[in-house]
């Protein structure tokens, strides 16, 4: 890109800006040593109004996965399989290559294709055309990173994944928000100068609940994301917090303090009727359900401390899962519900921590010392989480073996409660 | 080489913002009138974007009891004292603040009209929906020595804000232990 073209970019992207109030820009602060060298040559294009190679390339890039080739050192940029010269490529370290082209199909339209190459072999492994608007371009675009990833990891991609978090700026205004997994396209679905807090997808995607004291009490709302319209479904003297959603999208787990200490309760929402999960007089909150919608985990400090506890989501025995340390909290499952992630915290070091259901071991993954809200993207390879260098805060995400690890920077402020959309 | 280019842009984007709510600010701090609601946006960002709905200042504090009486301003009385601070992970009452909590208990029992808010708050540190369970045992704690005292339930709200509210920003212990707190917040009648 010439620096003119850069300048422009910049000021459009300024005014965007200023219009969504909010950009999350993405960092990568640990890749994995042995990452596969790969090419993504510009794409051959006539005038698309996105730069998909680019947006492919920046994916690819923050996974951690790939070692990518700078574009300054492509000595040829082919768009056809037949303008390759494999050897070239060779010789330029490359395992794998990928190009295609952007070609205008009428107004606002465009066929957008692609081919990837094992370098070495000298043959496709995997080509795709597709049809795509204009305003759709970047979503076809990490949906090629999807396919790239998917075919050179064998783990599905999650770039074309969106996820929700709560921002907070200077004048301590408060948005829920929803954005591309890459940060882009920042949405708002409230705001308000009270604390807005715990946002929850519904399992469709659709919805999202959260928390709001803008009547300096809590209630919990659900919110439709396309309409805007949305439902009070709590608003008990005490504590409305935590929802959580069952995997069948029915049902709304949820902290009450209505009776004295905060419980879990199950709150069915077509029939608005509501069932107590957790009987202690200590405090109950943060529930999240198995996938399977069996059980409910939760945090309680029944035993003295926060620890995490398992019930049936029909009610029933009560059983603690963590033993380790005087601090966890905020537990959910992965979607294969094999992995439980939550906060392990000893007072001065918060840092992300994941159980294996089977065994019950407990991986430690970051280094701390402010690291909450973990959230499995719906891939179940990373997990995202808030975190706090300094007094800024931002998002993390790490991978499962803790291997790779990327920072997602807010520019106005503090960014915290991440969920990835299901 | 791409990366530094697209961490350049959004510096000089930051840039752009910043002067932009600099302004949103002086506009917003002259309206002093919106209440809750109307800083609530339905899903889209209209209205956002110029800082409408927007009050400048984020705290209730106790401005309201100052208005009641010279005992509510005169720093030797426990009533100009309307926070209640706390240990780690405690919701107990320290000795040094029950004089406090007491004062405010006899002026509620001789001002039987008189209702307050408790709100409960914590450090940053730990699961924000825990520290929300947490403040509100702050709070509760609060409530319940002053409903010893004769102070009626239906003068006493109590609500958490756990760590969503500081008083104070920062990352250490100085910070910390002025945000672990019960505010006492008097109601206008």
């Amino acid at each position: 890109m010439n620096f003119f073209r850069w300048l422009l970019l910049t000021a459009l992207l300024g005014f965007n800006i200023e219009a969504s109030f909010a950009e999350l820009n993405i960092e990568i602060t640990k890749g994995v040593e042995s990452a596969t060298p790969l090419a993504i040559v510009p794409f051959g294009s006539d005038s698309a109004p996105v730069n998909v190679s680019g947006v492919v390339n920046a994916d690819l890039e923050r996974s951690g996965y790939f070692k990518m080739m700078d574009e300054q050192s492509m000595v040829n940029q082919p768009s056809t399989a037949s303008a390759i010269n494999f050897k070239e490529w060779q010789g330029l370290g490359q395992n794998y290559m990928v190009i295609g082209q952007v070609v205008s199909a009428g107004p606002g339209q465009y066929n957008v294709q692609f081919q990837l190459f094992d370098v070495y072999k000298s043959s496709q492994i995997l080509g795709y055309k597709m049809a795509s608007s204009g305003a759709d371009l970047r979503k076809t675009a990490h949906y090629i990173s999807d396919l790239i990833f998917e075919k050179l990891t064998g783990k599905k991609g999650v770039f074309g994944g969106r996820i929700a978090y709560v921002t907070t700026n200077a004048q301590r205004v408060h948005q829920v928000q929803v954005a591309d997994a890459d940060g882009y396209n920042p949405q708002t679905v409230a705001a308000s100068i009270e604390p807005l807090m715990s946002p929850a997808w519904s399992p469709d995607g659709k919805k999202i609940a959260y928390v709001s004291f803008e009547r300096k009490t809590a209630a919990i709302y659900i919110q439709t994301l396309t309409t805007g319209e949305r439902v009070k479904v709590a608003e008990f003297p005490g504590i409305n917090g935590a929802p959580a959603w069952s995997p069948d999208g029915s049902r709304l787990a949820l902290t009450l303090s209505k009776d004295g200490s905060p419980d879990i309760y199950v709150l069915d929402l077509s029939s608005r009727a509501l069932t107590k999960l957790s009987r202690s007089m200590a405090i109950d909150t943060e529930p999240n359900w198995s996938p399977d919608g069996s059980s409910v985990v939760f945090t309680s400090n029944r035993g003295g401390n926060p620890q995490i506890y398992i019930v049936s989501s029909q009610g029933g025995q009560e059983k603690r899962l963590t033993f380790s340390g005087n601090y966890n909290a905020s537990a959910s499952f992965s979607s294969d519900g094999r992995s439980l992630v939550m906060v392990q915290g000893n007072g001065n070091n918060y840092r992300i921590a994941v159980m294996d259901m089977g065994n019950h071991s407990v991986n430690v993954l970051t280094s701390g010392p402010s690291d909450e809200s973990p959230s499995f993207a719906p891939n179940g390879s990373m997990i995202l989480y808030a975190a706090k260098k300094g007094r800024v805060g931002f998002l993390s995400a790490v991978s499962l073996d803790g291997k790779m690890q990327q920072k997602l920077v807010f520019n106005s402020g503090e960014v915290r409660e991440p969920s990835w959309a299901p | 080489m791409k990366l530094n280019k697209t961490l350049l842009a959004f510096a000089i984007s930051a840039v752009f913002l910043t002067a932009c709510t600099d302004d949103e600010k002086d506009a917003s701090l002259t309206d002093g009138s919106q209440n809750a609601s109307s800083g609530i946006n339905d899903a889209s960002t209209n209205g956002l974007g110029n800082g409408s709905g927007i009050n400048g200042s984020g705290f209730s504090g106790g401005d309201y009891a100052s208005t009641l009486g010279p005992e509510f301003n005169d720093p030797n009385n426990p009533l100009s004292k309307r926070t209640v601070y706390f240990m780690l992970d405690s919701s107990e009452v320290m000795p040094d603040f029950i004089p406090v909590i007491n004062a405010h208990a006899q002026y509620l029992v001789a001002n039987p009209t008189q209702r307050i808010t408790l709100e409960g708050n914590t450090d940053e540190r730990g699961a924000p929906e825990y520290n929300i369970a947490l403040g509100e045992q702050r709070a509760k704690s609060v409530a319940s020595m002053m409903k010893v005292q004769g102070v009626s339930d239906s003068q006493l709200n109590v609500v958490s804000y756990g760590e969503e509210k500081p008083a104070t920003i920062g990352n250490e212990e100085s910070a910390w232990e002025k945000n672990r707190r019960t505010e006492i917040v008097y109601l206008p009648k």
